[in-house]
């Protein structure tokens, strides 16, 4: 991969990130509502909610305020919830870990389970595992997770009391609680994933198990199984990267319904929260993470795929 | 006289589709001794490709198979699938036409030689890639350890074709089956590659089998030619014997479209008339008989069996054949 | 964007993937699956619509019209929530309030995405890459927060909730229709109607659109399926229209505490909105395998 392409490449990022870093302060600080009533409260005084004006610098025009914002955000410093005081970073600090582990959990769940099945369905094609996969896949993703979410609960908390319904234990703490915490709502968020998986995987292979190099792979005597693996998975597989590294940049952020619903301390919790309680600050500290992650995300998978495919790693060098 | 290496007997194979049944090869009989090439010429459509993938067994489920397939004395009809893949490789081999979509775009050149050593031949690592390299270098193909490396997308279109058939002989099979293999490439390559087949034939004492449209490639590089027609055997002759002598009207008609360098320019080439048959259904009769010149009441009404001719080896299928 | 963007669409939005989907193979009818599915979405319309002169319906709202959280009987169909109210009703009626969301929401994005999509796919060069730039841009914002941050500071209400999945919809559908526009923008028939001397305008409405719209309505049809599940996930976390007036997503909101005692309190409207979707996601699945099909034989 050359240097002048990844040059570009990051040429091109340098823009986005400031589109979106801008859109993030914009967005909400073009809302209507003011911030110093939500803080404190309808019966504040005149006085009370000039000094906080002052304070915020909220008196201050627009591109000043953008500029002291951005320039503290690149430092790190994301500012303090209005609310309970706490430096943002801080906060998206400790929230981070959660949210990540639920993300990598949904994930590889996904993976584990539409990689096979979807190997086992490509084989026979139009046969009944394949017809019965394809179409839960569909039905899959016609739950919303919320919904999934509550129906888990009730079965598998409710009904069989094998899971915690809410609440999460920190994995320093009790690894295997930590678990048990987590599995119905990685199952919850993984099931739509595992749904685009299955059917993309499944479609890729399909093709490739079509092409004349599998047919002379067959004639060198070679096994079933290898022929699987070694040849057709390997083409097959890029899509299905670059979608799951799209994913986690977009799941990053954007699990916080099922964060909601079970209850865990996670940055999508923390921007639910946040926005209810009208923490613009640190709404937009999040906002900015989670969109600055997915960019970077799309980068590099951008990148990765270059380097994955060999024909496009040549064309590019 | 030797045991054949390959006795095909009666061999037929069809496909069911919207149409009905396709009968693509119909009674195919032929033989091949260790070192001998044949070669089966054929327009399009003629079964020729679906023959050469009948012998090794390798077909969609779909299809449907009947006859014999002796290789040395074993029929590989009757085989299971994994006692053919044992043989796939091994013992028979197939260099295929299109290098660009029949080698593993996303896999190393190296790689797709030495799998087959290390399954069939149990090598390690270090051993198989020296045999391969061994082997690229005797293909022709200059700087074989930096090739090894490299992938099918950098090598041009010959060379490919080169690496396909390093694999094919990488086990030391007894019997190659080429399908077309020059089809795909350049003119100029072409020469190069039926010579380098010729000479490892030669010097590991192979058979071959050449499928090919073209008679002009199976001329003086095959020992013996069948001719095929509309999935059935019309003409098999010594070569010699097949260009000097032919019988049958479409070998004649197949002989006289090739462009030749004698002729003035401007000479108008000869093609044939009409179009193969529609191999669902048939026609009642000789089946070349709808485009045949010489075509006589008899012949759309009976179809002629392989009528053996003076000169041994030689069988044809017409009532009239050439020179009567 | 890079190429794994196409991917990921293509892998989400079943739209116009060289990649066959769920509707390949003897897709050229449209299958029984899929008038069961208009079926069922003529139904739940005709429900909505006619909500108030269904006789013997009782009102959403009233409550005590039976014993609270009471399951499934002859007397109230769906059962009662813990309020007393009836189920049946506030389903039907809940349905009016994600059907108009749905079909507004992406009705406008339609016009606006789709006007954006077809006009950077037809004209290219910079116009285009300013247009997908700024799409991109949108795209990486985590959709539901925005809609969530735009829905809460602006009032829960219905015109609120359609404007923000409506502004939310406009990236992905721009970027559907200007791949779609693409594929026909190349075409012989718009170079030929080019040469012939037509004026832009006249061959983006009369040689483009016919070609885009078809396969822009089967793509559309699954659009409103999400647009209902995000009015859905607004309204659970209770940030659609407020109380009294009924809503799929804070009924199942409603019934998460009581899944002990009355799990249909959940159930039901999950139910529907399930089936909705489902409907609503086959029906554009099979139209567009329908369309696609159409598109090979050419």
């Amino acid at each position: 991969m050359s240097a002048r392409f990844l040059l570009k490449k990051l040429v091109q990022l340098v823009p986005v990130l400031f589109a979106v870093s801008a859109l993030s302060f914009l967005l909400l600080n073009l809302l209507p509502g003011d911030p110093t009533v939500a803080i404190h409260g309808p019966t504040a005084t005149q006085e009370s909610r000039t000094r906080l004006r002052h304070e915020l610098d909220l008196d201050k025009p627009l591109p000043a305020r953008y500029a002291t914002w951005l320039g503290h955000s690149v430092t790190g410093d994301l500012g303090k919830s209005y609310v309970s005081n706490q430096p943002t970073t801080e906060a998206l600090k400790q929230r981070l870990p959660v949210s990540l582990e639920l993300l990598l959990l949904s994930q590889l769940l996904a993976l584990a389970v539409a990689i096979p099945l979807a190997i086992l369905a490509a084989l026979r094609p139009n046969r009944l595992l394949d017809r019965v996969s394809t179409g839960s896949a569909f039905g899959l993703l016609a739950i919303p997770n919320f919904m999934l979410g509550v129906l888990l609960i009730y079965l598998f908390a409710v009904r069989l009391h094998l899971f915690p319904a809410t609440g999460y234990t920190r994995f320093t703490e009790n690894p295997a609680e930590n678990l048990r915490s987590l599995v119905l709502p990685a199952v919850t968020l993984g099931a739509a994933e595992l749904a685009v998986y299955l059917r993309l995987l499944r479609t890729d292979l399909i093709a490739t198990l079509q092409e004349d190099f599998i047919t002379m792979a067959k004639a060198k005597g070679l096994p079933t199984w290898r022929i699987l693996l070694r040849h057709a998975l390997r083409p097959s597989t890029f899509s299905l990267v670059t979608v799951a590294g799209l994913n986690l940049g977009r799941l990053i952020g954007g699990a916080f319904v099922v964060e909601y619903l079970f209850a865990l301390p996670g940055i999508g919790a923390l921007t639910v929260e946040s926005i209810f309680k009208r923490d613009y600050i640190v709404v937009q500290g999040t906002v900015l993470l989670v969109a600055v992650a997915y960019v970077l995300a799309n980068f590099c998978v951008d990148l990765f795929y270059g380097f994955l495919d060999p024909r496009v790693r040549h064309a590019r060098a | 006289m030797t045991e054949p290496l390959l006795d095909v007997i009666g061999l037929s194979t069809s496909f069911p589709t919207e149409r009905g049944l396709v009968r693509a090869v119909d009674g195919v009989s032929l033989g091949i001794e260790r070192g001998q090439t044949l070669g089966i010429v054929g327009e399009s459509g003629s079964g020729k490709t679906v023959l050469s993938r009948s012998i090794m067994g390798l077909l969609p489920a779909s299809a449907r198979r009947e006859g014999q397939v002796l290789f040395e004395g074993q029929d590989l009809a009757a085989l299971s699938a994994r006692d053919l893949r044992d043989i796939w490789g091994a013992e028979i081999a197939m260099v295929f036409q299109d290098p660009m979509t029949s080698l593993n775009p996303v896999v190393r050149i190296g790689r797709q030689i030495t799998e087959s050593l290390r399954h069939h031949l149990r090598l390690d690592k270090e051993t198989a890639k020296e045999d391969a390299v061994a082997l690229l270098k005797s293909v022709g193909i200059p700087e074989p350890r930096r090739r090894f490396d490299e992938y099918p997308h950098q090598l041009s279109g010959g060379m490919r074709q080169r690496v396909t058939i390093a694999i094919a002989l990488a086990c030391g099979p007894k019997l190659l089956l080429a399908d077309e293999p020059t089809t795909a490439l350049d003119v100029t390559v072409q020469a190069q590659i039926l010579d380098l087949l010729e000479a490892k034939r030669r010097e590991r004492h192979m058979a071959m089998i050449l499928v090919t449209h073209d008679l002009g490639v199976v001329a003086g590089r095959t020992d013996e030619i069948l001719v095929m027609y509309a999935g059935r055997v019309v003409e098999r002759a010594p070569t010699y014997t097949l260009f000097t002598d032919m019988k049958m009207p479409y070998t004649e008609s197949l002989m006289a479209s090739i462009p030749r360098i004698e002729q003035p320019s401007h000479t108008r080439l000869r093609a044939i008339g009409g179009r193969p048959p529609d191999l669902a259904a048939p026609p009642v009769g000789c089946r070349f008989a709808p485009r045949c010149p010489y075509v006589r009441p008899k012949c759309t009404v009976e179809e002629p069996p392989l009528l053996p001719a003076p000169t041994p080896g030689h069988v044809y299928r017409c009532w009239y054949p050439v020179g009567t | 964007m890079p190429e794994p963007e196409a991917a990921a669409v293509s892998a989400v939005a079943p739209l116009p993937a060289a990649v066959p989907e769920l509707g390949d193979g003897p897709a050229r009818r449209l299958g029984l699956l899929f008038w069961l599915s208009a079926g069922w979405l003529a139904l739940i319309v005709l429900a909505a619509v006619l909500a108030r002169w269904i006789p013997g319906l009782p009102s959403p709202t009233e409550t005590g019209v039976g014993p609270a959280r009471q399951a499934p009987t002859a007397q109230h169909l769906l059962g009662t929530d813990s309020l007393g109210r009836d189920m049946l009703a506030r389903t039907i009626y809940g349905a009016r309030v994600s059907l108009v969301v749905g079909f507004t929401s992406i009705t406008a994005g339609l016009l606006v995405g789709g006007a954006l999509g077809v006009l950077a796919g037809y004209y290219r060069g910079r116009f285009e890459a300013v247009v997908m730039g700024a799409m991109d841009v949108l795209l990486a914002f985590p959709a539901l927060v925005l809609a969530l941050a735009l829905v809460s500071f602006l009032g829960p209400r219905l015109g609120t909730v359609s404007l923000a999945i409506a502004i939310l919809s406009v990236a992905p559908i721009a970027r559907v229709i200007r791949a779609n526009t693409l594929t026909f923008a190349q075409r012989e028939f718009v170079l030929a109607a080019r040469t012939l001397g037509a004026k832009n305008r006249r061959i983006i409405v009369s040689e483009l659109l016919p070609n885009v719209l078809p396969a822009a309505l089967s793509f559309a049809l699954v659009a409103v399926a999400v647009a209902i599940v995000a009015e859905g996930a607004l309204a659970f976390l209770g940030l659609s229209v407020p109380a009294p007036q009924p809503t799929w997503g804070s009924m199942i909101n409603e019934g998460r505490t009581l899944l002990q005692q009355a799990p249909h309190i959940s159930f039901v409207p999950s139910g529907a909105m399930f089936l909705t979707v489902l409907a609503l996601n086959f029906a554009g699945d099979s139209l567009r395998a329908r369309f696609d099909a159409r598109e090979g034989r050419l």
